[in-house]
């Protein structure tokens, strides 16, 4: 079982979001990065889980971007992934991160290939489709479970009132929601080990730039909050229903 | 130079978020444009009314293979000779958009939050969406020859006119569907969460599972869907559906109500796009009240029992 599991690094959930160059591009001065939280809380554990199932096999992860996602990279190995890549390339947009992936991904002969529901910068949520219409492949997103039985998997996804419950033939690319793996926290040993991992940066391929973010804005500010009583608490039913007209 | 518009219409009426998408299409045209759609879904000829002229369906196609209606749409586009492609930003179009855009090399706005920016001149159309989990937005400019749109629902007002658009059905081979539909598992007879227009949802503040009922009663009397914070799905007080948030699921209903959340910033990524936050909160300092329109400082032991009270009296004038 070769799993090749998709890793971005997105500012921390509490960074400071604010925007530089005349709004053009996000400011990460004193930002810490992270790992997306799908693809490492769900993604990469869940492939890892897979893989210590089967009692073999391998899970590589694949980041595109510059040398400074490096240390994010190290999380993932540190987590458990057996090795990890970077596409050294700073795509404009989500199809140049995807042609970039299939680009590399396309003669290994991964059996499964799992991302993360959406970036938490970016919010597209598409890169995981994207790719695996590059490889020729099924694509199930905002899935919550996944099991395998030989070479046929089973997956769940929430649909709107309730739970699909889809089977597919591997190879597969799926987007991995919440409910899919637990949270694993990297031990020592896992640092340690992390540290003489292969990280290999490999060139980037030539890819189409077909869209791009011409500039930023933050949200208009929210007017004052107004504050009713909790022994009127009634009111605020009231207010809904005359005032803001949405009951 | 046409528009086509790709939507579910699963369902007993056509779905709002498939009306929406088709105002939004024949807006950004500015004329009829062609729909296309899969399932057997009846009543189709009524999207006329929101811009369609006419509606190319696929009877018999499930919604589940992406890779199948991406054929779909694709043939349909090449047919047409379209050069915008319009998405729903939902389960479906999440499957179909982003694999159009790699098929056809096309730029993709993921998410966008309405039609383009009349005001940009020669720079060409820039889209908006929301990136940063709702902290910030983003203008995009698609340079690519042809372009696709995932729309997210609730962005624009469903224009109605006269009309009644020609249905035709579809007659391309799209191969056959490599995923299969096992099983539907059915959640609760409650309002599905992304689709709700107003939800009431709780944290910890609540204490426990067992003092959903009052919740779960606000909820029924203003046909609400309910929700939570992550901490309360993690405990198992509540299903894990119901978990809202930068990690769970993100919502932009008309109205969020708000009892014994804190407001973390996690919290608040999945529902800042709300149109009315109301946030009840024994806590003054509840970083919460920074983000909503309406606010009690109380005990929620106390103040639900008055809201309900208030919600009966106001569906019994009704
Ligand atoms: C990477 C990451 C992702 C995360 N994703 C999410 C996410 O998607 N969704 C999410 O919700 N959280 C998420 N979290 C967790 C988030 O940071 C908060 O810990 C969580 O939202 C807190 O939940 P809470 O407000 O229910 O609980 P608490 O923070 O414990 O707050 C309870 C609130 O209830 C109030 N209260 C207590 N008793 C009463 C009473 N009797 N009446 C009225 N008010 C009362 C208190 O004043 C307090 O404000 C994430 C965290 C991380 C690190
Ligand atoms: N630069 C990147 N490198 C590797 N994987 C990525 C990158 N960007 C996005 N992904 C993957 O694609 C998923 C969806 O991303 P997005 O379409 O940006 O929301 C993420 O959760 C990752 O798994």
């Amino acid at each position: 079982m070769k799993i090749l599991v998709l890793l971005s690094q997105v500012p921390d959930t509490t960074a400071r979001i604010a925007f530089t160059n005349n709004n053009t591009q996000y400011d990460a001065a004193g930002v810490t990065f992270i790992v997306n939280p799908y693809d490492e809380w769900y993604a990469l554990v869940r492939a890892l889980e897979l893989k210590e199932a089967a009692g073999s096999g391998s899970v590589t992860t694949i980041t595109v971007g510059g040398a400074d996602t490096e240390a994010t990279i190290r999380k993932g190995l540190a987590i458990g992934a057996d090795e990890a890549v970077r596409v050294d390339a700073q795509p404009t947009d989500a199809l140049g991160v995807a042609q970039q992936i299939a680009a590399y991904a396309r003669d290994k002969g991964f059996n499964l290939v799992l991302a993360g529901k959406e970036t938490i910068d970016h919010n597209g949520g598409v890169v995981g489709a994207m790719v695996a219409e590059l490889l020729d492949l099924p694509y199930v997103p905002l899935a919550s479970k996944l099991d395998l039985a030989g070479d046929t998997a089973t997956v769940e996804r929430d649909v709107p009132g309730g739970v699909e419950v889809l089977e597919v033939k591997l190879p597969l690319v799926l987007g991995a929601a919440k409910g899919m793996a637990e949270q694993r926290i990297p031990n020592m040993r896992g640092i340690m080990a992390a540290r003489t991992k292969p990280l290999n940066v490999v060139p980037a391929a030539p890819v189409d730039e077909v869209a791009r973010t011409v500039k930023f804005e933050l949200p208009p500010a929210k007017g004052a909050v107004k504050m009713i009583p909790a022994d009127e608490a009634g009111k605020l039913i009231e207010l809904l229903h005359t005032e803001a007209k949405v009951i | 130079m046409s528009t086509i518009v790709f939507i579910d219409t699963r369902g007993e009426k056509l779905p709002k978020a498939a009306q929406e998408a088709v105002s939004y299409a024949s807006q950004l045209a500015g004329g009829p444009v062609t729909a296309v759609t899969f399932g057997d879904a009846q009543g189709l000829e009524a999207l006329g009314a929101n811009g369609a002229g006419k509606v190319i369906v696929a009877r018999g196609v499930k919604a589940v293979d992406g890779q199948q209606l991406t054929k779909l749409v694709c043939d349909v586009a090449a047919r047409e000779g379209a050069t915008t492609i319009v998405c729903v930003h939902d389960n479906t179009g999440k499957a179909v958009a982003p694999r159009v855009a790699a098929r056809l090399k096309a730029g993709l706005v993921a998410g966008a939050t309405g039609l383009p920016d009349a005001s940009t001149g020669s720079a060409g159309q820039l889209f908006r969406r929301n990136v940063f989990s709702g902290k910030a937005r983003a203008w995009v400019e698609v340079t690519s020859p042809v372009k696709v749109l995932s729309v997210m629902p609730n962005s624009i007002p469903i224009t109605r006119g006269e009309g009644t658009a020609a249905v035709e059905e579809y007659s391309g081979d799209i191969g056959p569907a490599r995923i299969t539909v096992k099983e539907l598992r059915k959640a609760g007879s409650g309002i599905p969460l992304p689709e709700a227009e107003l939800v009431v949802s709780a944290g910890r503040g609540m204490k426990g599972p067992e003092h959903w009922a009052s919740v779960e009663e606000l909820a029924r009397e203003l046909g609400a869907a309910t929700a939570c914070s992550r901490p309360v799905a993690d405990m198992h007080w509540r299903p894990h559906h119901e978990h809202v948030g930068q990690t769970g699921v993100a919502i932009r209903p008309n109205l969020y109500i708000a009892i014994g959340i804190s407001g973390a910033i996690q919290h608040l990524a999945g529902v800042n796009q709300s149109k009315v936050i109301c946030v009840i909160n024994k806590d003054p300092e509840a970083p919460f009240f920074k983000a909503a329109d309406y606010g009690i400082v109380g005990d929620a032991f106390e103040v639900l029992p008055k809201l309900i009270e208030a919600a009966k009296k106001l569906n019994a004038e009704r």
